[in-house]
């Protein structure tokens, strides 16, 4: 067997498992309390914000391009349906990592399936991210039937895509705004800049255009290391996408900001102020500003930064909401503890370690170049759109 | 009849026997040091603010309709009849949203165990179902702290600001905050001093999620005919092709004829 040669990366990655594996020893032995900078006046922080809040959000392509493949046939991004369903999935996974070390009592996580209390937003989040979680894992199966030849099972799951497909797109259209809803109870706690009625809407939003931009982002990131990527012309119609989604979201925002009369909060000295601007730029201004330029459209790269900004810009927003905006009623500051941060890094690594070995060891970027994936009717005969590419 | 308690600051010296009664019945530990902490925690679930000479007590409000309640996923707080909001410790999962989400923000953690839970006042459900008062009103050797029938003590109160509209603010506060609470609050100095949020609405906080919450089987509904629909729709134009190519092979001079038009 060959051995593993020593990168800087590599070197990194194993460094921040390392120092996780520390941290986690530190949550589980000494509490919450050991290993956060949580209090009663602050009881949600890093982990809710971000490896709930944006990783929820950052999963949203596999819906955004199923829906795309499957249900308005667009079957040209079929080539990259494969990772992005894995990352979706690896996603959820991590999600759920992530919650037992922010529940008090993570073994109790599923309380909620049996426990009903169907009037709770976290109640609903919890069902649809739980049979979300299952349909990617379904739609994702048939990489695992294909690699280990279970031809049948392959054809049943082929049967089911669609109305897997269909559940998925629901499910997420669900939780997604849900996540949003969370904050509907806390008028008076979360600034006014950014609680409003409309946050569901928003958060749904949102979600589609990180689904456009991580779809982006995610062609760029494995065209790097991989060598994979969508052609052009299909990143640029993405971009387009990205373009309409954005302006759509932004329209929405600003409609809602003059409507509530939020504007005067805007003030000078406000600690919210530069986070809010910052946030803006980040997820309108700068991203729709630099897709406008039909150069920086039709450019890989171009296409590449407005996406990171775009996903920069949206993960602000959920750190707003989640940590930001509720200081000012908490009468304190929150930054998360060295634990907090060390934990974060370690999920987010092993997700790259995970999709990393799974692009190594299983189908999952088309062998077939991806022009010829973009199947004529007569040559995908009797044969539906499928999460699997048995042809090649 | 939903019970209830006037804390009528007006009639309190801050003697803390309250605090103390409250620890005893919870089995919590309390001593000169946790007497002097001026806030709520896991280990003090009632607590007497001192401004000046002024009191003023916190505690659950056990609202009438609660926002923890309303948002615990595993149903471990519930509003009881008898007017008393539990926490069923078995259920709860740490999520920590009834702390996130409640106005008054009464729900504590206990941070330093590895296995927590939350602690809050639950209005001493156990005695209150067996006819008996809360221990803090038992305690209370003024009458500050007076447990009673809720719509009793609403009537009371209103009575009592009416006798001396000098000595009172002309507010009942718990009357209609958040769609009213079961404690009732009356003070000389305005509440906000302590804490008290003056920008809560009259209505139940609750109300605001179901709004959305309520429209999800709907939804669902409407969206899964909609996307059904536009599967079938983008996906016939292929079937079409499909069928014809069939069609072709079957007889090649209709083929043919199809590939002339």
């Amino acid at each position: 067997m060959q051995r593993p040669k020593i990168t800087f990366w590599r070197a990194v990655l194993v460094l921040i498992l390392l120092s996780g594996a520390y941290a986690t020893i530190v949550r589980f032995a000494g509490g919450l309390g050991a290993s956060t900078n949580l209090s009663d006046a602050f009881p949600w922080g890093l982990w809710v914000g971000f490896d709930v809040m944006c990783g929820v959000m950052l999963a949203a392509g596999g819906f955004t391009l199923t829906a795309a493949v499957y249900i308005l046939n667009l079957r040209e991004f079929k080539p990259i349906i494969r990772p992005t369903v894995l990352t979706a999935f690896l996603g959820y996974l991590l999600v759920c990592v992530a919650l037992l070390f922010d529940l008090g009592r993570g073994y109790r996580i599923w309380h909620p399936l049996v426990m009903w209390n169907p009037r709770s937003v976290m109640f609903e989040v919890a069902w649809c991210v739980t049979l979300y979680s299952t349909v990617l894992s379904l739609e994702f199966s048939s990489v695992l039937f294909e690699r280990f030849r279970f031809p049948k099972l392959l054809r049943l799951q082929k049967m089911i895509v669609i109305p897997l497909v269909i559940a998925g797109v629901m499910l997420s259209t669900l939780h997604q705004s849900s996540l949003g809803s969370l904050y509907l109870i806390v008028p008076n706690k979360l600034h006014a800049l950014w609680y409003t009625p409309l946050l569901p809407v928003l958060f749904f939003l949102s979600a589609l255009c990180v689904g456009l931009a991580m779809t982006i982002f995610e062609s760029s990131m494995s065209a790097r290391h991989f060598g994979k990527q969508l052609e052009l012309p299909l990143l640029r119609q993405l971009g387009r996408a990205l373009l309409v989604a954005l302006g759509v979201y932004t329209v929405v925002r600003f409609q809602d900001l003059l409507h509530r009369g939020a504007w005067h909060l805007l003030q000078w000295r406000s600690p919210e102020t530069p986070l809010f601007v910052l946030e803006m730029l980040l997820c309108s201004f700068a991203p729709i500003c630099l897709l406008l330029i039909p150069k920086v459209r039709r450019n890989a790269d171009g296409l590449y930064l407005s996406s990171v900004l775009c996903l920069l810009g949206f993960v602000t927003n959920r750190l707003n909401i989640a940590i930001t905006g509720m200081e000012r009623s908490a009468g304190q500051q929150y930054f998360p503890k060295w634990t907090e941060i060390s934990i974060t890094l370690a999920i987010i690594a092993s997700g790259f370690l995970v999709f990393a070995l799974a692009v190594r060891y299983l189908p999952i970027f088309e062998k077939v170049a991806s022009h010829q994936a973009v199947a004529e009717p007569e040559t995908a005969a009797g044969e539906l759109p499928e999460l699997s590419h048995v042809q090649s | 009849m939903s019970k209830g308690i006037l804390y009528d600051a007006t009639l309190c010296i801050g003697c803390k026997l309250c605090e103390k009664g409250c620890a005893e019945r919870n089995g919590l530990p309390y001593d000169d040091d946790i007497a002097a902490e001026q806030k709520q925690s896991a280990h003090k679930l009632t607590v007497v603010l001192t401004r000046n000479d002024k009191f003023m007590r916190r505690l659950c409000m056990n609202c009438q309709d609660p926002s923890c309640a309303s948002v615990c996923p595993v149903g471990a707080l519930r509003k009881t009849s008898e007017g008393p909001v539990t926490y069923d410790a078995s259920r709860c999962m740490g999520c920590r949203y009834c702390m996130v989400a409640c106005p008054f923000s009464v729900p504590k953690y206990e941070w330093d165990k590895p296995l927590p839970l939350v602690r809050k006042c639950d209005m001493c459900y156990d005695r209150v179902a067996r006819g008996l008062q809360t221990a803090c009103a038992e305690a209370c050797p003024t009458g500050a702290t007076k447990f009673g029938i809720r719509d009793d003590l609403v009537s009371e109160a209103k009575e009592r600001i009416a006798k001396s509209p000098e000595a009172y603010l002309n507010h009942i506060f718990g009357l209609n905050e958040v769609g009213g609470t079961s404690v009732l609050l009356l003070s000389s100095i305005p509440f906000g001093e302590f804490g008290y949020g003056n920008d809560l609405s009259g209505e139940a906080l609750p109300l605001l999620t179901y709004r959305v919450l309520s429209h999800i089987p709907d939804l669902v509904t409407i969206g899964g005919v909609a996307l059904g629909g536009l599967w079938w729709l983008t996906n016939r134009k292929d079937e079409v092709a499909r069928h014809e190519a069939e069609e072709r092979r079957k007889s090649p001079v209709g083929a043919n004829e199809y590939a002339k038009t």
